[in-house]
């Protein structure tokens, strides 16, 4: 695997009024790592990848895309983008996947993945909907899903389009925020299947879930956070075998 | 003008009886509207398909015909009926007056709103309440009377609430078959005094005042009417 | 009757002879005013919840106004009260606007309309899913894009029911146009009874035209419903229709 960076941050804080939930992260994902982060519940992991891409607006924290330091300025709320048209920008190229999915409802499925390509990335409509079909069909979905709407579908299925809709991005990175928590158990399998498949076409990712057997089958780096810092991380081995922390021990025992 | 419009020019008894004569027609018509309404209701939960039909054909009506043509419909039709009958018998000619025609107009067309809210209320009452009531000896009327009615009112405040304050409003269209109401005495003062302007200001404050003043009690109300009910999130 | 229908048929749908009337009339304010209160609502449904207090009060206090008093009282001012001041009198364009009874209508229903499709439109975007909005962020929408893509078309067809009734009801209040000499389809009925005192067949017919609109728009609506709204997963009812066409129509106040 090559070392190159793609992401990386330094000392990033996030508070909500006096309550610190991050307390100086530094993380750094290189190009086709798959990361993952656990903790316990309230241990900052959704405000962390919520942070990476701007949904919440960090306190404080140095970021890097492909090297390139993001220049911010601050306001009343924290730090924002000192030009907005970057932030739009920097977010095509992190891809989300929402732990509720967050399909468009009043979209079809076709729209929702095509949308963002075509009125972000300037995508013609034709181009974009061919892609949609391939993608629909990487993340194992038959293309008669196309005309549905996502009210219609399974949760299962809604995440797969979610996914799908992320890749048609062509992202630089992936993030998923507890991809498969709302699912019922039978649901469950049929999108790890998806994620394993993206892990192993060496794509990067930054994901958060409970599922601990998924995290130490495909990730390169596991990243334990408690109370708002990273506690413990390194590769799964080093994690689940040889934990060194005490917290991390603890949690472990309690998560298997 | 402002100054005209603090002193009234001696058109504030004027104002004011327009203001009273609004009010006693809102409030009368809401309690015959709201009485239509309870029959109503219970019509449409008939077992009996006649009853069904027509209170719902009455629903359909209302819906599809505005307020102003039925109560110029009944107005001028009614007057024209009773004219007729009174020619018929030899009678002295007895005059239908705006108010009453607004009354009846009125409840006539908000019974139907109120059928609605009440009928969903209906909806709601759990059918075991009911059965448990006839289960434990009520009558039929004892049942309504106890169980059925109250739960009813208390459901369905916010739907009446609404209609209040359409109704408020409706009331002005009575002043359009000659009713004095509290618009035309704004417009009687204000053409008086060459200064319908204010004075239909005033008139505008004063139905504000009226309407805030109401939907204040029924947020009371509600509030007060709320206990035993568990909030649920929508 | 027969009579009545053979001499006012054409005031009725569309001329006096002279002037439109009638129905086109009826249809002329009723389509102004629906189009033109929508697009009003548009910004103000915006600035009704904006993040400045004073900007999201100062609508507030426009829809409190106009929903807190009878249309007929606004006609009225405009028409009547408007014109009475001797500013506008003394100004040329003030004064040929205001004199024209069809402006002042039109401006008054406008108005009006658009205060409460105001705060129904509001109501609806502050509904839409918070969720589906951060995805359109997430995926790099300017907030126009995201307002123009998610919000406003996920609000929209939330509430068409409620356009539906709305609609409906500017219809029936553009009965008291006739109050400012507007020559709509109650002032024809109006004119009928006055010169045939056939009372009950006047106003029969006007109760028939405006029936059959009501109808016509609530039944538009509805196929318009269906195809727009195939997203939403709806109920089944068990009901029997029992009136076909007719039953499903419910009356519902507007707020
Ligand atoms: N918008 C907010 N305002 C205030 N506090 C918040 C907000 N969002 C999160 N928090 C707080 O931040 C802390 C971390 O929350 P976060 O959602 O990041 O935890 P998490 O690790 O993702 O937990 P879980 O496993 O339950 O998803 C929590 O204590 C939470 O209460
Ligand atoms: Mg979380």
């Amino acid at each position: 695997m090559s070392l190159e960076k793609k992401l990386s941050i330094e000392g990033l804080r996030k508070s909500y009024g006096s309550h610190e939930v991050l307390k100086g992260i530094d993380l750094t994902a290189n190009a086709g790592e798959v990361i993952t982060l656990i903790g316990s519940s309230g241990s900052g992991k959704s405000t962390l990848l919520r942070c990476i891409n701007f949904l919440e607006q960090p306190s404080d924290g140095v970021f890097y895309f492909d090297n390139q330091m993001i220049e911010m300025t601050s306001d009343h709320e924290g730090m924002t983008f000192a030009n907005a048209k970057e932030l739009q920008t920097l977010r095509t190229k992190l891809a989300m996947v929402f732990q509720h999915f967050n399909l468009w409802s009043h979209m079809t499925v076709l729209e929702n993945i095509t949308l963002a390509p075509m009125k972000v990335l300037g995508q013609d409509k034709s181009d974009a909907i061919k892609q949609a079909h391939l993608y629909l069909k990487k993340v194992g979905l038959d293309s008669d899903v196309a005309m549905k709407y996502p009210a219609f579908l399974s949760g299962g299925q809604q995440q797969r389009v979610a996914i799908a809709r992320a890749l048609a991005m062509e992202p630089d990175i992936l993030l998923f925020d507890e991809p498969t928590s709302a699912l019922d158990p039978e649901l469950v399998k049929e999108v790890l299947k998806v994620i394993r498949l993206l892990a192993e076409e060496g794509r990067t990712m930054i994901m958060v879930t409970h599922e601990m057997a998924f995290a130490k089958e495909v990730s390169d780096t596991i990243v334990f956070l408690a109370d708002g810092k990273i506690e413990e991380s390194g590769s799964p081995e080093a994690i689940f075998e040889h934990p060194k922390s005490d917290r991390l021990k603890r949690f472990l025992n309690h998560e298997f | 003008m402002m100054n005209s419009l603090f002193h009234l020019e001696g058109y504030g008894g004027l104002l004011l009886s327009g203001a009273w004569m609004t009010i006693k027609l809102s409030l009368l018509s809401f309690l015959c509207a709201m009485l239509l309404g309870v029959v109503t209701a219970l019509a449409k939960r008939a077992k009996s398909t006649t009853l069904y039909l027509i209170a719902s054909a009455y629903t359909v009506l209302i819906r599809g015909v505005p307020d102003l043509v039925l109560m110029l419909l009944l107005f001028y039709g009614i007057q024209s009926w009773v004219g007729d009958v009174c020619l018929y018998f030899g009678w002295d000619y007895i005059v239908i007056d705006p108010f009453h025609a607004g009354v009846i107009t009125l409840a006539f067309i908000y019974g139907a709103y109120f059928s609605e809210t009440f009928r969903g209320a209906l909806q709601s009452i759990p059918k075991g309440q009911i059965e448990a009531a006839l289960a434990y000896g009520l009558s039929n009327m004892q049942s309504f009377r106890f169980v059925i009615f109250p739960q009813m009112m208390r459901l369905s405040i916010p739907g009446i609430s609404n209609i209040w304050q359409v109704m408020i409003k409706a009331t002005a269209l009575v002043s359009i078959i000659g009713l004095n109401d509290l618009i035309n005495a704004a417009v009687e003062a204000g053409k008086s005094t060459n200064n319908v302007f204010s004075f239909l200001l005033l008139a505008g404050a004063m139905y504000l005042a009226y309407t805030m003043v109401s939907n204040a009690v029924f947020s009371q109300l509600n509030r007060y009417f709320h206990v035993g009910i568990k909030e649920s999130k929508s | 009757m027969i009579e009545l229908l053979q001499t006012y048929w054409k005031p009725f749908l569309y001329s006096d002879g002279y002037n439109y009337s009638g129905l086109v009339i009826t249809l002329w304010l009723l389509i102004f005013s629906v189009v033109l209160g929508f697009l009003m609502s548009i910004p103000l449904s915006l600035a009704r919840n904006a993040k400045m207090p004073a900007i999201r009060w100062s609508v507030q206090a426009f829809t409190t106004l106009f929903r807190g008093t009878p249309l007929y009282l606004q006609l009225l001012i405009c028409y009547s009260g408007i014109y009475s001041l001797a500013l506008v009198q003394d100004q040329p364009l003030l004064n040929s606007f205001f004199r024209d009874g069809m402006n002042c209508t039109l401006l008054a229903f406008s108005i009006n309309t658009c205060a409460y499709m105001c705060e129904m439109l509001a109501g609806a975007l502050k509904n839409v899913d918070a969720g589906e909005v951060e995805a359109g962020k997430a995926f790099g929408m300017s907030k126009f894009q995201v307002y123009r893509h998610i919000i406003f078309p996920a609000a929209f067809k939330q509430s068409l029911p409620q356009y539906s009734n709305e609609v409906i009801i500017v219809l029936h209040s553009t009965t008291i146009a006739f109050t400012a000499t507007v020559a709509d389809i109650l002032k024809v009925a109006r004119d009928a009874n006055s010169a045939t005192y056939m009372t009950f067949q006047s106003f029969g017919i006007a109760a028939i035209l405006y029936l059959i609109l009501s109808f016509a728009i609530f039944y538009g609506f509805k196929k318009f419903e269906t195809y727009y709204t195939a997203h939403i997963v709806k109920p089944h009812t068990n009901r029997p229709n029992m009136l076909g066409l007719f039953g499903k129509m419910r009356k519902v106040v507007r707020k």
